[in-house]
């Protein structure tokens, strides 16, 4: 089985990590900017974040025949300091060049505040500046669904902005179909407690069909799998769905919404 | 699927988060009375498995979510608890 991985945070893994995916088929990783767990004192920090994924690790993720690709951007836990953000996003042009940033991200809203709101359509503007691709972080558990609302407001609303290159991420029962009737893409995580199951997010495609939705691990230096994603193929196969059709969700699916960024090339294109 | 593959496929882990979430509010109900507004939000939603419908996930998640529109002034905190407080507040 081939899949890719569409949003991990391998900064925060072991290598072995890398070794396991490349085993269970994963050809390509895309890493978005995340919150390292803790506040980061100065934008330099962020600079050094920035190069550690378009320098480091790219290269750490070679070694096991992984390609390794980023997204830049400034997570809403880390929005709520305004000049902070604005510091951190004016860095952000200066990386978008290097040949595996594929756009922004994760960017979006955590308590749905109003600073994180107003940093959330700083770095939406970015993005359609720049002609970038967005990913978006939705809320955790109780806030998911008022930030789901409000993110797709924003980005409704900003007119240069084309739905189809626009993955909300971290979607489940209660905000997919919002998502999708946007015309968005929509990304299902795989976390052990919080998010969505493999059983669940086979529900939801079964439910709401293949199109634009994929799946993620989201692994992180929280509870999390980097094997989420063939273990939820796994489980479709024990519902009986065929082999195309699990390669079009763990495969063809990430394939079709990042090669609409033209550095998205694996070695077996 | 038929449900006869349901079954077969789900009904003993199922099971097992069944007894968990009994044993689960056992333990709530030797504690005493609810603590805060988590313990009566779960109450609530636990009462959504019973009832019609097939989209019991969604309506489990919405009972347990913030339904109001507008941004809040601030965030003091990076964390969710599970449930939004205003639902049960009372």
């Amino acid at each position: 089985m081939r899949y890719i991985e569409p949003h991990a945070h391998m900064v925060s893994r072991v290598t072995d990590d890398y070794e396991r995916m490349a085993l269970a088929g994963c050809e390509a990783v895309c890493e978005p900017a995340f919150w390292a767990g803790f506040d980061r004192s100065s934008a330099a920090g962020f600079y050094d974040y920035f190069s550690q994924l378009t320098d480091h690790e790219p290269k750490r993720a070679a070694k096991y025949g992984v390609k390794h690709f980023t997204w830049l951007g400034l997570n809403s836990k880390e929005a709520e300091d305004v000049k902070l953000a604005e510091e951190v996003i004016g860095l952000i042009p200066q990386f978008l060049d290097r040949p595996n940033v594929l756009g922004i991200g994760e960017i979006g809203l955590n308590k749905n505040s109003r600073n994180e709101l107003r940093v959330l359509e700083m770095q939406v503007d970015l993005a359609a500046r720049h002609g970038q691709l967005i990913l978006v972080h939705t809320p955790h558990l109780e806030d998911k669904l008022k930030g789901t609302r409000l993110i797709l407001d924003v980005l409704k609303n900003d007119r240069r902005i084309r739905p189809e290159r626009v993955i909300i991420d971290h979607v489940e029962e209660h905000t997919v179909e919002m998502v999708l009737a946007a015309g968005m893409w929509a990304g299902m995580t795989l976390y052990p407690e919080t998010k969505c199951t493999p059983a669940r997010a086979v529900d939801i495609l079964e439910r709401y069909g293949r199109e634009r939705l994929w799946l993620n691990s989201a692994c992180d230096w929280g509870r999390s799998d980097p094997l989420a994603v063939p273990k939820t193929a796994l489980e479709m196969k024990k519902r009986g769905h065929p082999a195309a059709v699990v390669d079009q969700v763990v495969y063809q699916n990430p394939m079709e919404f990042l090669q609409q960024c033209p550095k998205f090339i694996l070695p077996s294109d | 699927m038929t449900q006869q593959q349901v079954l077969d496929l789900y009904f003993l882990e199922a099971r097992h988060q069944l007894v968990e979430i009994a044993a689960f509010l056992d333990r709530m109900e030797r504690s005493g009375p609810p603590a805060d507004f988590r313990a009566r939000a779960f109450a609530e939603a636990v009462k959504i498995l019973d009832g019609p419908g097939s989209n019991k996930a969604r309506e489990v998640l919405l009972a347990f979510s913030d339904p109001t529109p507008e941004p809040i002034a601030a965030a003091t905190t990076k964390a969710a608890c599970g449930t939004w407080p205003g639902r049960t507040e009372t």
